[in-house]
C-alpha cells in the first residue's frame, strides 16, 4: 500500500512475526511496517477483524503490536529500534493497563 | 534525556509543536527553569514534524513539504539554544491540579512536580466514522501526511481523498507531488473554496495570500487531471480491505476502486488532559467541538495549569506560537521572573497578531464546518472502534431510554476501550443530540479517569502507594453541562 520516496538509508533491521525488515533510523515501528507492506497489525477482542494504524498521532489505538515481549504498545510512537521483535496482536493483548 | 528524572522543576510543558517550543524558548530565555515533555522523538509538533532531519537533506521530500513547512526550523532552532530541557518520548499519563505529572519514557514512570504547567498537547484529525473506517486502508489525511513527513513513506496503491477543510487540500497536492497514484478527492464541504474565498476577499485583505495559495492547490490538481468531485455519505467498501469508495455525488452513488481511503473533517482540540482535570470546557459551535474555558493568558479553572495552542481552541500554527508565548509571559510573571507591566508591555506584539489571525480563522471555521446536513451516520456506521459499537446499537439504547452520556457510556461500552473515548466521544454525544433533539452542550462530555494514556500496572507498581494519586481535584459543579466534561 506504500513505499519510501529513498530506500537508501535503511540500516536499522527489526522482526515482525519472525520475519526481518529493513528500516530507516527515526522510523516509528509503525512507519516501518506499512512501508514494509503490512497491512494487519492486530486483530479486534471483540469480532476478531484486522486493524492498520488509523491516526498515527498516537489517538486512535489502532496500532497496538507487541514489542520485545510487552503487549499493547502503541507502534506509531516507538521508534525503531536494532534488533526489536515486533508481533501482531491478536484479540485482547492482555490489556493490563489500568 | 536525563537518565535520572527530574522530580521538579518550575516550569513544565507538554507538547513540542509551535506552541510548546514558543512557549519554552521564551519562558528559559526569562530565566524561568522549563521542562518541555513530547510524546515524539524530535522536536515539531504535528505541523513540523521530523523538521530538523528533514531540513538536512534536501531531496524529494523538502519540495513535496513547501515552504511553510521549512519555516517550522527556526522555532526549533530556537528552543534547542534556549536552554530549556527537553525530554522527547515521554508520554504525559496524569496532572492534578496541584501540579503534579505523571510522566511514562521509555518503559517507566515516574511523577514530576511543577510550579505551573503549560499544556500544548495541539490538535488530532476530528473522527470522521462512515461505513467501512475500520478497515485496513482507511487512515486520516493527516495520518499520510504523518508518514510522509516522519519517514519519506508514500501511498502506492489508488488512493482516494475525501473530506473538507484546508489540509484535505494540502495533503492532496502534496500526495500529488510525491506521485502517489490519487484516483481522486470527494470534497464534502458545504461550499467551494472558490465561491466563498471570492466573496471573503474583500473583507480579508491581509489573506489574499493564504486563499491563494489554497486555490492554487485545487488548481495543480485540476492541471494533473485529479478529479474533484462534490459529495456526500462516504463510505469505504470491502471484505478484509478497503476496495473501493462510495460517495453520492450530482444525485446518484458513484463507486472509485481504491486500495487507500484517506478521510479528514478537519482537527479538534487533544484535551484529554484538561477534561481528566474536570476543567471548565465551553462549546464552541463555529468549530463543533470543546474546549477549555481560559483566560487572556491562557490560564483554565485549575490555576496552576494554563493552555496555548490548537489545545485551546483551533487556531493554527503561527497562532499557536503567539498563544504559547503570551502562556509562557503570565507564567514568567508569576513566578516572579518579570513584572506584571513588562509581562502586558511583550504581550501586546503577541495579541495584535493573534487577533490579525483570528479573522482568518473566523472565516475557515465559516467554510469548512462539517457539514451537519449530509453527515447522516448510517445506522450500520461504527461509533465505537475499539468496542465495535455501531450508531444502530447506540440509538437502539437511547430509545431504551439510556439518556445521559456516562449512562450510555457504561451500557454500550462506548468509550471504555483502550482510546478511552478519544475516537467515539464526539459521535456517541451527536448521536445522543439528535436523538433527544437538545445540542451538544446539554449532552455534556464523558467524564474521563486518569490516567489519560493507558499506563501498564508494571508501570504504575513502581511508583509506590505513597505517591500514587489518580484522583483530579474536582473544580467545579457537576450539574453544570459546561463543567460536567
Ligand atoms: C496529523 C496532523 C497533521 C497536521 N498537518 C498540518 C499541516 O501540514 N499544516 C498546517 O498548517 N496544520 C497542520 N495540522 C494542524 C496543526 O496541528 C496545528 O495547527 C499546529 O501544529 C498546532 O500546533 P500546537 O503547538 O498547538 O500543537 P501540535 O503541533 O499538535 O503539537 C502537540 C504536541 O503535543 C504532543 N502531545 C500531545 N499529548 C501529549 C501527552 N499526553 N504527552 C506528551 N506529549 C503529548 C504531541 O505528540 C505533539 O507533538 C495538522 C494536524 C494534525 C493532527
Ligand atoms: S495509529 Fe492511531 S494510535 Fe497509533
Amino acid at each position: 500500500m506504500f513505499r519510501r520516496l529513498r530506500a537508501d538509508d535503511l540500516t536499522t533491521t527489526i522482526y515482525f512475526d519472525g520475519r526481518p525488515l529493513r528500516c530507516r533510523p527515526g522510523d516509528s515501528i509503525a512507519a516501518a511496517l506499512l512501508a514494509a507492506g503490512v497491512e494487519r497489525f492486530r486483530t479486534t477482542p471483540v469480532s476478531g477483524t484486522d486493524r492498520m494504524p488509523h491516526c498515527m498521532i498516537g489517538n486512535c489505538f489502532d496500532c497496538l503490536v507487541e514489542i520485545d515481549g510487552r503487549a499493547d504498545q502503541q507502534a506509531c510512537l516507538v521508534p525503531v529500534r536494532e534488533g526489536s521483535q515486533v508481533r501482531s496482536q491478536l484479540g485482547t493483548g492482555k490489556f493490563d493497563a489500568v | 534525556m536525563t537518565d535520572t528524572p527530574r522530580t521538579d522543576c518550575e516550569l513544565a510543558i507538554v507538547g513540542g509543536g509551535p506552541a510548546g517550543l514558543a512557549a519554552a524558548a521564551l519562558a528559559a530565555e526569562l530565566g524561568v527553569e522549563t521542562i518541555l515533555f513530547d510524546e515524539q522523538p524530535t522536536p515539531g509538533g504535528q505541523i513540523y514534524r521530523n523538521i530538523e532531519a528533514n531540513s538536512r537533506k534536501l531531496d524529494a521530500l523538502s519540495d513535496i513539504l513547501g515552504a511553510d513547512y521549512a519555516k517550522g526550523l527556526a522555532l526549533v532552532e530556537r528552543f534547542r539554544s534556549s536552554g530549556a530541557a527537553y525530554e522527547p518520548l515521554s508520554s504525559i499519563w496524569q496532572v492534578t491540579a496541584a501540579g503534579k505529572l505523571g510522566v511514562s519514557q521509555k518503559g517507566r514512570a515516574y511523577l514530576t512536580r511543577a510550579g505551573r504547567i503549560i499544556l500544548a498537547t495541539g490538535a488530532v484529525e476530528r473522527p470522521f466514522p462512515v461505513p467501512g473506517w475500520t478497515l485496513p486502508g482507511v487512515m486520516g489525511a493527516g495520518a499520510a501526511q504523518t508518514l510522509m513527513k516522519a519517514s519519506g513513506v508514500v501511498p502506492d496503491r489508488p488512493t482516494v481523498i475525501a473530506g473538507s477543510g484546508p489540509l484535505t487540500y494540502l495533503v492532496a497536492f502534496q500526495l500529488m507531488k510525491a506521485r502517489a497514484p490519487l484516483t481522486g478527492v470527494i470534497d464534502t464541504s458545504r461550499k467551494g473554496l472558490l465561491e466563498t474565498g471570492l466573496t471573503a476577499l474583500p473583507v480579508l485583505p491581509g489573506f489574499a495570500g493564504d486563499l491563494l495559495k489554497g486555490l492554487s492547490w485545487m488548481a495543480a490538481l485540476r492541471r494533473a487531471r485529479i478529479p474533484v468531485f462534490s459529495g456526500r455519505n462516504v463510505a469505504a467498501e470491502g471484505g478484509s480491505r478497503v476496495e473501493a469508495v462510495t460517495f453520492e455525488g450530482r444525485g446518484k452513488r458513484r463507486r472509485l476502486p481504491a486500495s487507500l481511503l484517506l478521510l479528514h473533517e478537519g482537527v479538534v482540540p487533544n484535551n484529554q488532559i484538561t477534561a481528566s482535570l474536570r476543567c471548565r470546557h465551553v462549546w464552541d459551535a463555529a468549530q463543533m467541538a470543546w474546549r477549555p474555558w481560559t483566560d487572556e493568558w491562557g490560564v483554565t479553572s485549575a490555576e496552576l495549569v494554563a493552555v496555548a495552542g490548537d489545545g485551546a481552541g483551533i487556531s493554527g500554527a503561527r497562532a499557536a506560537v503567539h498563544g504559547g508565548r503570551l502562556a509562557a509571559l503570565d507564567a514568567a510573571c508569576r513566578i516572579g521572573r518579570i513584572s506584571r507591566a513588562e509581562r502586558d508591555e511583550r504581550a501586546r506584539p503577541e495579541r495584535q497578531h493573534l487577533q490579525r489571525d483570528a479573522r482568518f480563522r473566523a472565516f475557515l471555521d465559516n467554510t469548512y464546518r462539517p457539514n451537519e446536513a449530509v453527515r447522516r451516520l448510517a445506522n450500520e456506521t461504527i461509533a465505537c472502534r475499539c468496542e465495535e459499537v455501531t450508531a444502530g446499537d447506540l440509538r437502539a439504547l437511547v430509545a431504551e431510554g439510556f439518556t445521559d452520556i456516562n449512562q450510555l457510556k457504561s451500557f454500550s461500552r462506548c468509550g471504555m476501550g483502550q482510546c478511552q473515548g478519544r475516537m467515539c466521544g464526539a459521535t456517541v454525544a451527536r448521536i445522543l443530540a439528535l436523538s433527544l433533539e437538545t445540542d451538544m452542550e446539554s449532552v455534556g462530555y464523558y467524564r474521563l479517569r486518569l490516567p489519560v494514556k493507558p499506563l501498564p500496572v508494571a508501570q504504575l507498581a513502581e511508583l509506590g502507594n505513597a505517591e500514587r494519586d489518580l484522583r483530579p481535584s474536582p473544580l467545579g459543579a457537576d450539574g453544570d453541562p459546561s463543567q460536567r466534561v
